[in-house]
């Protein structure tokens, strides 16, 4: 009855028909492995982007501004949740992939290394951060592995006012005092770049892409999203009076898009080396926060115990 | 599956929009016992009012067929096309039917 | 005093224990023991916000002097602030926090139970609302302090500990003055005794649950009422107004 058939062969066609990749399919170690690895890093940095949004959260300069900023640093929460979820149905616990971002074997976005040094600053990361972030998650929200796609389309459903919120932020300022003006230009002076870093590597550069996009994990290109977001983003900037700090950027008639310059690849390769502003104390924030709260975690066990215990007896 | 006996074990979540509704499974999450989860479940996925009703199931518990099983589970059913309505003839004129 | 200054005064100080509360929650966020718990712990942030934000409003109505949310919230000085010591207290481990949550949460849920009669209108409305929210603040409150108190040895310890530390700040959630006799008067706020009557109650229970002692009733802290705060009271101020004060007049 049964007819040899290639597994991966089988796999990839699945794929090739847009069937989605469900957690007990037969599915080749390096998809798994890729997507382990993806989607992890992707957890990683919802959780330790909470951290310097967070560190915004007493400051904010406004109740109502508050109240927003908790609900956004939240929501980062329950998505690295989400997304530790679907790592767990590829056969790895929470505890593995915490445990790898905890010694540093796991890397997270490397946005998340820089500093938040004024208000600004949480305007410009709601603004650029997360539009960059919505780029690609809108993508995977078409990704051929069913959970990872299903974690993504509540993750996009609910972070869609996450950049709404920034750029309001930026606009408000803009429209305030000098000082605020101010404030707003040098969050995306400081921002810019690092945003665009975010969609990684050049195509040319990016060794696993290829693999990826066969899998049909990824579903455009990094240049791709990258010219998109830049070809949205220099209008946004536009509207609400701020610059660019990218002095070769000009539209391009030609290909009806915007030409711009050049990334310092040397900072991208440096900051994901470790070198970053903050690599140090985002690790350590973590690594305490997970320390401090092992006596609480293993109170919860104990107690659970204890009553499963009583009312077996 | 977990390492450590103190790792909070998996567990499964469903949840009714609408009273009315089937419980639908949104996702999964960590919690000490059942109670925790329920309320995990109502702090993590009805944030924005999804809920009406939760069910948590400790993921240990839910079984599920297998993949390979798929052709002799489902194919069957494919010719067995009396089983829906529009297989039967109607007389012209009959109403309600 | 007149019943409009009363009405102020009563309403502030209400709104001033959730705002310094929500201030001191928020600190923990992403900082959480684990996640789901940090993302319940900022559900109850957002709760005392709000409400605190609903309370401060309704203030500045009463008030009559234009006064908005974030101008009672970032400009008032430390003295004018009125709310008891006990949320001011730096958040301290986890277990301190929940403790402080706790006999908050169990004074609070009873004190909204009785506004809901109030003959204050808004007063009632806005505890309409917190009752829902306070039912499920105590509820994750006492579960966890079961859970430490039962728990482990060490949670079990931190636990009384916390609750040994924090005691003092309990009796000021029931002094009384001229304000609320004034409204107690009115039928406009209800009559502390009944409330501190179900707090004890709420405690008794949970703490013996817990396996945890109730201290005794020792040297009791006093004075926010009347805006006489801790020392870390400055501190907790000056981080959450600095922005808003540095640039005068601005909006954002």
């Amino acid at each position: 009855m049964t007819e040899p058939i290639n597994l991966e062969e089988g796999f990839q066609a699945k794929i090739d028909a847009e069937l989605k990749i469900e957690p007990k399919d037969w599915m080749p170690d390096a998809y798994r492995k890729t997507l382990v690895r993806q989607i992890s890093q992707h957890a990683h940095s919802e959780v330790v982007g909470m951290l310097p949004e967070g560190n915004w959260i007493t400051r904010a300069p406004s109740l109502r501004r508050k109240a927003i900023l908790l609900a956004k640093v939240q929501d980062e929460a329950g998505h690295g949740l989400y997304l530790y979820s679907a790592v767990e149905t590829l056969g790895t616990s929470r505890e593995k992939t915490i445990d790898d971002l905890l010694s540093g074997k796991a890397k997270y976005s490397s946005i998340f290394n820089y500093p938040t040094l004024t208000w600004a600053d949480i305007g410009a990361i709601g603004w650029l951060v997360d539009g960059a972030a919505i780029m690609n998650q809108v993508m995977l929200c078409r990704t051929s592995y069913g959970p990872y796609a299903r974690a993504m389309v509540r993750i996009c459903k609910e972070e869609s006012f996450h950049q709404r919120q920034g750029y309001e932020i930026m606009s408000v300022l803009s429209k305030g005092t000098e000082e605020q003006q101010a404030m707003a230009q040098d969050a995306l002076d400081r921002w810019w770049w690092p945003s665009l870093m975010m969609f990684g590597p050049t195509d040319a550069n990016s060794p696993h892409s290829a693999q990826s996009m066969k899998w049909k994990i990824k579903r455009q290109s990094n240049d791709e999203l990258r010219q998109t977001f830049i070809d949205r983003t220099v209008q946004q900037a536009e509207v609400i009076g701020l610059t660019i700090p990218d002095p070769e950027l000009k539209w391009n008639e030609g290909t009806k898009q915007y030409d711009w310059g050049t990334i310092d690849w040397t900072e991208f390769y440096d900051v994901v080396a470790g070198n970053g502003p903050c690599n140090k104390e985002r690790s350590a924030a973590r690594n305490k926060a997970h320390d401090e709260g092992e006596w609480v975690r293993n109170a919860a066990m104990a107690y659970a115990a204890k009553k499963a215990k009583q009312k077996a007896a | 599956m977990s390492e450590n006996p103190n790792n909070w074990p998996l567990w499964e979540i469903f949840i009714q929009s609408k009273r009315g509704l089937e419980h639908k499974h949104v996702g999964s999450l960590h919690a000490a016992d059942a109670q925790m989860a329920i309320e995990n479940a109502r702090d993590v996925y009805t944030r924005r009012q999804e809920g009406n009703s939760i069910w948590a199931v400790l993921a240990d518990n839910l079984h599920s067929s297998r993949p390979e099983d798929a052709e002799s589970f489902y194919d069957p059913a494919d010719d067995k096309v009396y089983r829906h309505p529009t297989f039967y003839t109607m007389p012209e004129g009959a109403k309600y039917i | 005093m007149s019943m409009s200054n009363a009405l102020f005064t009563y309403t502030l100080r209400r709104a001033d224990d959730l705002l310094i509360l929500s201030q001191r929650l928020g600190e923990w966020c992403g900082h959480g023991p684990v996640l789901e718990e940090d993302i319940a712990l900022t559900n109850r942030t957002l709760d005392h916000l709000g409400e605190a934000r609903n309370l401060l409003t309704y203030a500045g109505q009463v008030e009559g002097k234009g006064r908005s949310e974030d101008d009672l919230a970032y400009l008032r000085m430390e003295r004018e602030f009125t709310n008891v010591k006990l949320v001011e207290t730096p958040n301290g481990n986890y277990a301190h926090t929940l403790v402080r949550s706790f006999l908050f949460d169990a004074y609070h849920l009873p004190l909204m139970q009785a506004l809901l009669e109030s003959k204050d209108e808004q007063l009632a409305a806005i505890a309409g609302k917190a009752v829902k929210e306070a039912t499920y603040h105590l509820r994750h409150s006492s579960e966890w302090l079961i859970r430490f108190g039962d728990g482990t040895e060490e949670s079990h310890q931190r636990a009384q500990a916390a609750l040994d530390a924090i005691w003092t700040y309990t009796g000021e959630l029931f002094e009384t003055d001229a304000v609320d006799a004034e409204l107690v008067k009115a039928g406009i706020a209800p009559d502390i005794a009944s409330i501190q009557e179900a707090w004890s109650k709420t405690v008794d229970a949970v703490l013996a649950e817990a396996t945890l002692k109730r201290p005794e009733d020792g040297f009791m802290a006093t004075g926010g009422r009347n805006g006489l705060h801790t020392e870390q009271m400055g501190f907790l101020l000056a981080e959450m107004q600095h922005v808003t004060r540095a640039y005068p007049g601005a909006t954002w």
